[in-house]
Formats: C-alpha cells, structure tokens, sequence
C-alpha cells in the first residue's frame, strides 16, 4: 500500500507529461489528479490505521560501495505519515484547484498546451516530496530534498514568458543550493562518525556524537552540535528562515497554485520535518537548538514586520507563512517537537486555504494581485470570503481562552507559544507572542482591505468580478473543514498529556517524578509542584518522562526533556497572551481599515524611515545585492574578459595563430618541390640508417 | 686476378655515379630515369657477383626480374614523361616545382 501510495504521482506525472499528446489533455490532467486522491486515499487509511510502531519496507537495493548501504525505502513511523497526509491531502486538492485556475490562462495564446505541464510538475513535485518524508537513510531524502527544489524552481518559472518569474526561479534555486551544501556537509560528516547513513544507525549513535569531538574549519567543535547546526543550516535554505528566507517573498511568482502546494504548505515545511526527524540528535545538541530557537523567533519576528506593509495579497501571505515556520522552528528548537508538527499539521490547513482563496480573488479580479485595487469584495464573491474568513480565523488563532476549543492555529500556536515559555526561552516567547500580534492585524488588513470598504481601482474590473468555478471551490470548502477541526481533533495527539503523545507518537513512556522529586503518586498530580518555575501543575496532571531510545518511535525526547509537562503547567497569563495579542492586533486592524481607513496613510508618512524599511524587508535583497551579488557578478566578467577572454583565449590564439604558422613555414620551406631535393634527403636518411645500423647495431 | 672486390667498387662506382645523376642534374628529367636505371644496374652487378662468387643461382635469377621490372619502370616513366610533355611542353625538372610547399 505505501509503495503505491508513493509511486502514484510519479506515474500520474509521467502519463500527464509525456503522454498528453496521445491521450489528450483533459484525460492527463485527470489521470494526474485521480492518481494523486488515490494516494491521498491510501495516505489518510495508513494515518489512520497506524499502529505506532516503526515499520521498514525497503523498495529496491540502490548504492552498495563499501561500508555505504543505501536502499530506497520507506520509513513508517508517526512523523512520516503526518506528513504524508499534508501533502497528499493538500496536493490533490490543488490539483483539483488547477482545474479551475490554470483555464484559459492570459500568459498564454489559445491552443498552446501548458496545462499539462503544469500537472506534470505538480505531481513530480509531490513525488519528490514523498521520498524526502519517507525515506529511511539521508541520501534518499537527500534526494527527494533537490527534487522538490528542482520542481520549485520549475513551478515558480512556470510563466517563462515573464522575466521576473525567471529571476525568481533562479534565486530560489540558488539561494536554497546555499543551505543545501550545510546539509550535504551534515550528511557527510555523519557518515563519516558514524559510517552509516540509515536513520536507525545515525540515532543509536547520537548519544556517542555528543561526546565526540570533530575537527572543522580548524577548530574543534562538539559532534553533535556541529552536525545537528549543519543539518539545520539546510532546514533554514527549504524552509526560508532568516538570512536565507529572501527567495520565499519572491517566489510568489508562480501561479498561486504553485504557492499553496509549495510555497504554503509542503515544501517550505520540509526543513521543520528535517529537524523533527532529526529529533534524536537534536536532543544531543543544546546549543543548536538554542541557535535554532533564536533563528526561528527572529524570523517569526521579522517576517510580520514586513507582512504588516506590504500591498501584493500573495506576498503578505508569503510573508506569513516565513513567519509562521519560525514559530515551527521555536517549537523544535525548545524540545517540542511535537507542538512544531502540530502547528506544520494545522498551518498546511489554514495556509493552502489562504492563498488558495486569495487565488480565488486574484482569479475574480483579472489577475490583480495588489490589495490597493481591491475593497468591497465581500458581496461579489461570498463564498471565497467566507472560506478565507474561516483562514483568517485560524491563522491568527480564535478560540476560547484556556479551553481546548479553538480555530486550528489558535490550538497549535498557543501550544507552540506554552512550549517556548516552558523550554525557558524568554526570547522565543516574547518575539512570538509580538508576532501572534502582528499576525494578527496583517491577516486581518488583508481582510478588511479586500474584502470590506468601497471597491477600488478599476471599475469595469469591479463590476465583472465574479465567483470561481466549483472546481475551485471545492478544495476551498475542504480545506476549511480542516482549518476548523485540525486542532481540535488532534490536541491531545499532538500536545495532550505525555502518556497520549507517547501513544500517539510510538514512544515508550515511564511515569516518573519530575525533576527528580518526589511525584507523591499519580493520582495526587496537584501536589507536585513544577521545581522548576514554582508554578503548580494543573489539577489532575499526570507526570511521565520518555523513556524510549533514540531512534524509537516518530520522536525521541530525552529523559531530562520535560517542556510538555512545563508547558501545561505554564501560569494563566501566558496561556491567554497569544489571545490578547490576537485580539489587540484585530482591534488595531479594524481602527486603521474599519474606523479609520485614513490613517495608515498618515502613519507611513510619520514614520517614513520605518515605513520604508518594513516596506523594503529590512533591505536584505540590497544589502545580499551589495554583498554577494554585485561581487559575483564582478568576479564572473572578471574571470570572462580577463580569464577566459585574454588568457584562454589569447593563448590558444597565441598558439593556433603565431607559434603554428611559424614552424609551418619552416616545414613549408623544406618543400622546394624539385625530386632531387626529396631523393637527396631519402638517400641521407637511408645513409644515416644503415650507419646506425652498421655501427650501433640497429634496434636491439 | 679480378676478385669480388672488384665488382663491388664498380658496382659502388656505378650506384654513387647514379645518386649523383639524381642530384646534380638539373635538367633533364630523362637523365633522372637514367640514373635509376644506372642504379638498378649496379646493384645487378652486385648480385652477379655474389651469386658467382657464393656459388648460388638464385642472385642470378633474382638480376633477371630485377631487369624485366626495371624495363617496365624505364617504359612507364617515358609514357608518364611523354604525357608530361604533351601537357607543360617541358620536361625541365627547374620547371617541376608542382609539390614546392
């Protein structure tokens, strides 16, 4: 089943790209889109059905060279099959969303064929994308993680008509090559402690790498660190963290499609699963985490600056999804791991729902994407507001305060800003809970300014928008259904107490005193007081420590890893702040596009210098310009009008025409053309043999 | 007493006589065929002589096919130098620089 389940959309890509010709397009696109919700089918079955306990099923024998084994196979645990309903489940919707979406596209004359092109890649990208989350050894990841970079890159320059959409193929491409050497040079350097790339083997090393010492650009580092920084320098390039999240913003030139499927939901989340899988190892590296931690808040921090001011509808959806893995990566980085997969579960959910509602807009609008030309579109195309409404609600986390009754994103958030509290990161969690703020008003500003006040921008525009095709609205309907009950459904799965995570997750669990204290018994979990913050642990709470080994189970979380614990028992205040700052950002955002549409305006001119930085993202694409682009660029016409031109050039030429011709002309010379001149020179020779021969005895 | 000695220097005699031929002239290419024939024939004598002198017929069977072949090269050198000169109207080997580089 899970092999089916895997190779589906390689086959449905293949007859769609190749075979449209002969079976027509209509008949590859739907093959494509059938294989895909087969797949997705099969995926939620073996989600379903999962037992917990790790399962191996090896497909074919792939490198075998010296003490390096490697299979393609599958690895069943909880992790892959939570990613494999993401991405079969948002994949196939999309495909279905393309049916709608993709018609009668303007970059394109009648009767060209792009439509199955785009439906080949689509299904090739989810290809790539299931071997990356299945696979049981890094090189096979390795694999499916430059496959789905190969269909990112063909997707985003799907309109190749359009110079942009190229440029920003190319940077996506290139800037994710950045972070893929990190993580190349994780794998090599597992290899060569451990001599072995399969998963299991790497996780029973992982207690022996954190006391072994590795030598790396002439210093000493601590293995474990080392390796676990590197791995998550790869995670930062797939999942656009800050320094290398530049080409995430720009990638929104794909077809909007693309954007969800990719740029939303899958891809950009593969960097969290990395390091979630990578979990055993990651729990033997403290100071990576930290440093993952801190680049996750940063990010979450940042990129809703930038959402607050930008126009494009597509771009501040970008730039909340940028945001929203940072706060993944807080999650993962304060032990959490599980919370990162709740929030990647949940966000897959609202996201791809964003923006497949926002294409739905851009769709009625005639493919305006700025938000300056929108307004009023509440009435024109009811239900795409009312799906992204749903989105909105739960990407800034609606719910009931301290219950668990909530939008999807107000459960995975709230349990992503607890765990950050609880793993001790003041940082984390203030710079989240500033985001959860801002996220709130940007999402809400894309809202109110596209879908509530007076139309603006074009009339004729205005007056012919109109509501998507059913095709497109179905995975709309879908996906809402999930934005709503995500959470709620799968709570105690994901962030219940540690005897259902443990459960759900495959991993053995010990009921144990916390923090080495006395747990009185179990049933009196009111009396145990959390050591480490003084807090009491809520009413009921059971204590139990993980106590599998590496490599058991979807997770490892070490024995001394108690944030789940922490986390519940966080004080009242900090359950409810990530509701108040939701609530203040929506009250902000109603008193700027609602009450008082004048004064954002008049705001940006106040701050003009701010307005500006926010507006031109902290003007890292100038500053990377400056730093690497412009001497790139200079030492590339250097090494071609210098190095290529005058000396690989002028050398050959130097030779071809000057040195060449000189001793052609000497042998041309000897060529007097009279016989005597040729017979006397046969003669010497012949004389000069028979000399040699005579006296020095020829060859012997 | 005329000895082997004595038909080689001749013969040697003959063959540089031709080289020289081959060299020196500057004129005529009828000359050139000339001196390879003078050439031929002094390695004629050769064999004669070491086959009289060995006591061994085959040298003299082997100057026998030396000479047919040699009669053969002599007519198609003329033929080729008769339609040489039906062509250029000269046979001057200054004048044949054809190949000159």
């Amino acid at each position: 089943m899970e092999t089916i389940l895997l190779f589906a959309p390689l086959i449905g890509s293949i007859l769609c790209g190749f075979g449209y010709k002969y079976i027509g397009e209509k008949a590859a696109m739907w093959t494509a889109t059938g294989m895909l919700f087969l797949s997705a089918l099969l995926s939620w079955i073996s989600f379903l059905t999962f037992d917990g306990v790790t399962q191996h099923i090896e497909v074919l024998r792939w490198i075998e060279s010296g003490s390096l084994s490697t299979s393609w196979g599958i690895r069943l645990d909880r992790l892959t099959t939570i990613m494999l309903i993401v991405i079969t489940t948002v994949s196939s919707l999309v495909h279905l969303y393309s049916f709608g979406y993709m018609d009668k596209d303007p970059q394109w004359k009648e009767g060209e064929s792009y439509k199955p092109r785009f439906f080949a890649y689509l299904s090739f990208f989810t290809f790539a994308m299931l071997m990356l989350v299945t696979s049981d050894n890094l090189v096979q990841m390795f694999f499916g993680w430059e496959g789905v970079g190969v269909a990112s890159y063909l997707l985003i320059g799907f309109y190749y008509r359009k110079p942009t959409a190229n440029a920003a193929a190319m940077k996506a491409f290139v800037v994710n090559r950045v972070g893929d050497f990190g993580f190349a040079l994780g794998i090599f350097g597992l290899f060569m402690l451990t001599d072995s790339i399969n998963l299991n083997d790497v996780f029973a090393a992982a207690p022996k790498l954190a006391e072994t010492e590795l030598t790396f650009l002439w210093t000493e580092w601590n293995a474990a660190n080392l390796l676990a920084f590197l791995l998550f320098v790869g995670a930062m390039g797939k999942s656009a963290q800050l320094f290398l999240h530049t080409w995430l913003p720009d990638a929104m030139e794909g077809p909007t499609p693309v954007s969800a499927l990719i740029h939303a939901a899958t891809m950009v989340t593969a960097g969290v699963f990395l390091v979630c899988r990578m979990s055993p190892l990651m729990e033997f590296a403290p100071e990576a985490m930290a440093f993952v931690t801190v680049v996750g808040a940063s990010t979450a921090f940042f990129a809703a600056t930038v959402g607050l001011v930008q126009t494009d509808i597509k771009r501040v959806i970008a730039y909340s999804t940028c945001s929203q893995l940072g706060y993944m990566f807080v999650a993962a980085g304060v032990g959490m791991y599980s919370a990162a997969m709740f929030h990647l579960l949940t966000h897959a959910f609202f996201k791809a729902l964003l923006f497949l509602g926002a294409g739905s807009v851009i769709n009625a609008m005639h493919h305006e994407q700025e938000m300056t030309e929108y307004g009023g579109l509440r009435k024109k195309i009811p239900f795409t507001f009312w799906s992204m409404m749903i989105g909105t609600l739960a990407i800034t986390g609606v719910g009931i305060p301290l219950t668990h009754i909530g939008f999807a994103g107000f459960l995975s958030k709230d349990a992503i800003i607890e765990s950050a509290y609880a793993g001790g990161s003041g940082y984390g969690f203030w710079m989240l809970v500033i985001a959860a703020a801002m996220t709130s008003f940007y999402s809400w500003r894309l809202m109110f300014l596209t879908f509530f006040g007076k139309p603006r921008g074009d009339k004729h525009t205005h007056d012919h928008a109109h509501e998507s095709p059913i095709t497109m609205l179905i995975p709309l309907g879908v996906l809402s259904v999930g934005a709503v009950l995500a959470g709620m459904l799968w709570y105690g799965s994901f962030f219940g107490h540690a005897d259902q995570v443990g459960k759900f997750y495959g991993i053995p669990v010990a009921e144990a005193s916390a923090h080495g204290e006395v747990a009185a018994d179990a049933g009196h979990g009111e009396e145990v007081a959390d050591a480490g913050h003084g807090e009491p642990a809520a009413a009921g709470e059971h204590h139990y420590v993980f106590a599998g080994k590496p490599g058991e189970g979807g997770l490892y979380i070490g024995a001394d890893n108690t944030v789940l614990d922490d986390a519940h028992a966080a004080p009242a205040w900090v359950k409810v702040s990530p509701f108040i700052a939701m609530l203040g950002g929506l009250l902000m955002a109603i008193w700027f596009y609602i009450i008082n549409p004048s004064l954002p305006g008049r705001l940006a001119t106040a701050q003009k210098p701010l307005y500006l930085f926010f507006k031109n993202k902290w003007y890292f694409d100038e500053l990377y310009d400056a730093i690497f682009v412009k001497p790139a660029l200079a030492l590339g016409r250097f090494l071609w009008k210098r190095g290529d031109g005058a000396a690989i050039d002028g050398f050959l030429n130097g030779v071809a025409m000057g040195i060449v011709p000189f001793f052609t002309r000497l042998a041309g010379r000897a060529q007097t053309g009279f016989i005597f001149t040729y017979a006397f020179w046969m003669v010497l020779g012949i004389v000069a043999l028979v000399t040699w021969m005579s006296i020095g005895g020829g060859v012997h | 007493m005329i000895g082997i000695e004595h038909y080689l220097t001749v013969a040697a005699t003959m063959f540089v006589i031709g080289i020289f031929g081959l060299f020196l002239n500057r004129k005529n290419v009828i000359t050139l065929l000339m001196s390879i024939e003078l050439m031929l024939l002094a390695v004629n004598i050769n064999l004669v002589a070491f086959s009289s002198f060995l006591g061994d017929l085959v040298g003299q069977v082997f100057t026998l096919f030396v000479l047919t072949v040699a009669a053969a090269e002599a007519s198609i050198g003329l033929a080729i130098l008769v339609c040489f000169f039906r062509n250029r109207g000269t046979i001057d080997v200054e004048d044949i620089s054809v190949m000159k580089g």
